[in-house]
């Protein structure tokens, strides 16, 4: 499947709900494993503390990063590394390409990557003849699947273990009611020899430090490792955000990030890269490529207010919280991040005309920002982008004058009254559908019961 | 003590009797009460819409109707949220004033427990198993949790565990009709999990407005009443 853009939200979110009602089971049952781990995760240590230093530190960097990339760019250098500048997804690909040309690439492991989702590595790489896997056990049954990650952290969420045990059963003969290790155990013994024979593995980044030019990842599966180690080239997709000054702020950023994620105090495998093979190393790729990458990111920076979900360390808190992305799941956002974190890059990186409604895909209950490791406003940047829409005329018109109209009302004390009486006695179930907002509320739910007498005229005739 | 009552557009039309039972409630313990009548809507539907300068012509009416009151409260834990937290902000032209509203106004249980310090009410609600749902403004935005439950407890009432009871209900104001599938599984999220009680309570019309609603459309026999009225029956008059 393909992506079908943020604009079909309305209709995606309810064909969803109506077609796969297993997907919304299965994606509450998983959240509410992460939300517990991650609260209880979270409980361990003063996490205030370490959310407010997490914060102080992602809002440093982005606001010195011209000095922080330019170090960056530097010490990779120093390392041995070579280093590329992508201003957009077609220039990353470009650079992709000549890499693999240049090297004559005929096969490629892939470790999680969600900038490798953004910019559609997989479907070039495999126009150019590569053949491309995934590695990451989610990543692999969705690259299976011909599916589309649904969650940052865990991208195949929305499939259930039957879904699993159906997929493996008819790729590798597993039993159709194989446990998980079972499933693990049989896409390991595939992958084993697609890593062997891959010349080119990539990666994307959690935190590349300016300071000692490294490439940090974390993972648990170790599919990482094998997929920056193990082929002759290693190309990192490194979004311009990922900086942090040193290596103390990742020590600290990785354990944050890890409990936010999945309620660990840190991952299984901290990879941190620091440029090609040595002479004196056995081990190790050849070439070290970084490719640094914008795609929005400036854009969304230059916002007054949004620049500050670029602090995202990706950790899927949010969207496990988000009481709106457990109804459906990541697909029927239309892009690559989901839940409330897509709402608000989404307007920044693509447009505010490109991302609609997502900054209306939000009751705004605030869930997300209890949880948020880095502390983005996240309710304050949707009600900022769902500004910028009213002022660039992209909200419905109808929405625009019934607003307009109750302010005017709501200004005339008696008039708004009036009024309300009037539509107070409309026999609301009969004729919501023919009213334009009401329409919305009695598809769904049968309308309000009106107070037979308005609490101000109990208040006029004396409250006993 | 005095207070100025704020019924809300909402309450107003929706929730009268809950409004009036709020009224009872605060004399009951006391409290000398007002209802300004140039009150109308605190602008929240066009705040969360976007619609700043609509939401700031309404800060204005409201901060003109309730000019002068000693403390204002109100049933309802979104538009007391509304005037405490963004008015200040929203109201750049008189932060000083906004901040001064913001200050004194209050959600009714949050003034129950925090300025009139309510030690008993009544027990009325004795042998009922009662469910409060959290509304998320009153819970996140003015850190209401325990002063609603304290209130019902010492009225009698068992409040039951309820695993979604600090999830969002799905209303959300108009995301309720614009994303209508969507909000309507929020509703069943919250119903489906809900375990067997008397009734549900919240401090939060619109919440009630849709869980009541959703329920109804699903012919569920679930009964929801909004909090001053949960808490008028606990005093036992």
């Amino acid at each position: 499947m393909s992506f079908s853009g943020p604009n079909k939200y309305p209709t995606a979110s309810a064909q969803a709900l109506k077609d796969k009602p297993g997907v919304r089971e299965t994606v509450i049952s998983a959240t509410n494993i992460a939300n517990k781990k991650r609260s209880a995760a979270y409980q361990q240590i003063d996490s205030d503390m370490w959310r407010n230093w997490g914060r102080d530190v992602k809002s440093h960097v982005l606001t010195n990063l011209d000095r922080y990339l330019e170090q960056a760019e530097k010490q990779l250098l120093a390392n041995g590394a070579k280093v590329h500048w992508a201003e957009t997804a077609h220039d990353a690909l470009g650079l992709l390409e000549k890499i693999v040309s240049d090297h004559g690439i005929g096969s490629a492991v892939k470790a999680k990557s969600m900038l490798s989702e953004e910019l559609g590595v997989n479907e070039h790489l495999e126009e150019l003849g590569v053949h491309v896997r995934e590695t990451d056990l989610g990543e692999y049954i969705i690259q299976l699947l011909g599916d589309r990650p649904s969650h940052i952290v865990g991208p195949a969420m929305h499939l259930s273990l039957e879904d699993c045990q159906r997929l493996f059963h008819e790729k590798f003969g597993t039993p159709l009611d194989g446990r998980p290790e079972i499933l693990a155990a049989a896409a390991r013994e595939a992958l084993r020899e697609e890593f062997l024979a891959a010349d080119l593995g990539i990666s994307g980044c959690n935190f590349l430090i300016a300071e000692t030019g490294t490439v940090a990842l974390i993972e648990n599966e170790g599919n990482i490792r094998l997929s920056t180690s193990l082929p002759r080239i290693h190309v990192a997709l490194v979004g311009i955000e990922k900086i942090v000054p040193c290596l103390e702020d990742v020590s600290g950023l990785i354990q944050l990030t890890s409990r936010a994620a999945t309620g660990q105090p840190i991952g299984n495998f901290i990879s941190l890269i620091q440029g090609p093979k040595r002479d004196d190393e056995i081990d190790g790729p050849e070439e070290v490529h970084v490719i640094l990458v914008d795609n929005g990111r400036t854009r969304l920076l230059a916002d007054d207010k949004a620049w500050e979900a670029l602090r995202c360390v990706r950790c899927g808190a949010c969207l496990n919280i988000c009481p709106v992305y457990r109804q459906t799941g990541g697909h029927p956002y239309g892009w690559t991040y989901s839940g409330p974190i897509g709402a608000i890059i989404a307007p920044g990186m693509l447009g505010i005309k490109e991302a609609m409604p997502l900054p209306y895909a939000s009751s705004l209950c605030g869930a997300c920002v209890d949880v948020c490791p880095v502390r983005i406003p996240i309710t304050e940047l949707l009600l900022h982008w769902r500004e910028r829409a009213v002022e660039e005329g992209l909200t419905p018109g109808i929405e625009s004058a019934g607003i307009k109209a109750y302010t005017k009302a709501a200004e005339r004390p008696g008039i708004f009254r009036a009024a309300a009486a009037v539509l107070r006695h409309l026999p609301l179930n009969a004729v919501g559908r023919a009213l334009p907002i009401l329409r919305g509320w009695v598809k769904e739910r049968s309308a309000p019961a009106s107070s037979s007498k308005s609490f101000m005229r109990q208040w006029k005739d004396g409250i006993k | 003590m005095k207070a100025a009552f704020f019924a809300t557009c909402l309450g107003d039309q929706f929730y009268a009797d809950a409004c009036a039972d709020a009224v009872r409630l605060l004399r009951h313990v006391g409290v000398d009460v007002d209802v300004p009548q140039s009150q109308t809507c605190c602008g929240q539907p066009a705040y969360n819409a976007g619609r700043r300068s609509e939401a700031i012509r309404m800060a204005h009416q409201t901060l003109n109707a309730f000019d002068g009151s000693d403390y204002v409260v109100l049933a309802s834990g979104s538009c007391a949220g509304m005037v405490r937290c963004f008015y200040p902000d929203l109201v750049n032209d008189d932060p000083k004033l906004a901040q001064a509203l913001a200050d004194r106004t209050y959600e009714l249980s949050h003034f129950l427990v925090e300025v009139v310090g309510v030690q008993d009410l009544g027990s009325g609600l004795t042998g009922k198993r009662i469910a409060y749902h959290h509304s998320c403004h009153a819970l996140r935005e003015l850190g209401v949790r325990d002063e609603p439950i304290s209130l019902l407890k010492k009225c009698g009432a068992e409040v039951v565990t309820w695993e979604a009871d600090e999830e969002c209900c799905g209303f959300g104001g108009l995301f309720s009709v614009k994303l209508p599938e969507v909000s309507a599984a929020m509703a069943d999220r919250k119903l489906d999990t809900l375990p067997d009680v008397d009734f549900v309570t919240s401090t939060d019309g619109g919440c009630l407005l849709q869980l009541s609603g959703r329920g109804s459309r699903r012919r569920a026999s679930t009964q929801f009443r909004h909090l001053a009225s949960a808490l008028w029956e606990g005093v036992g008059i």
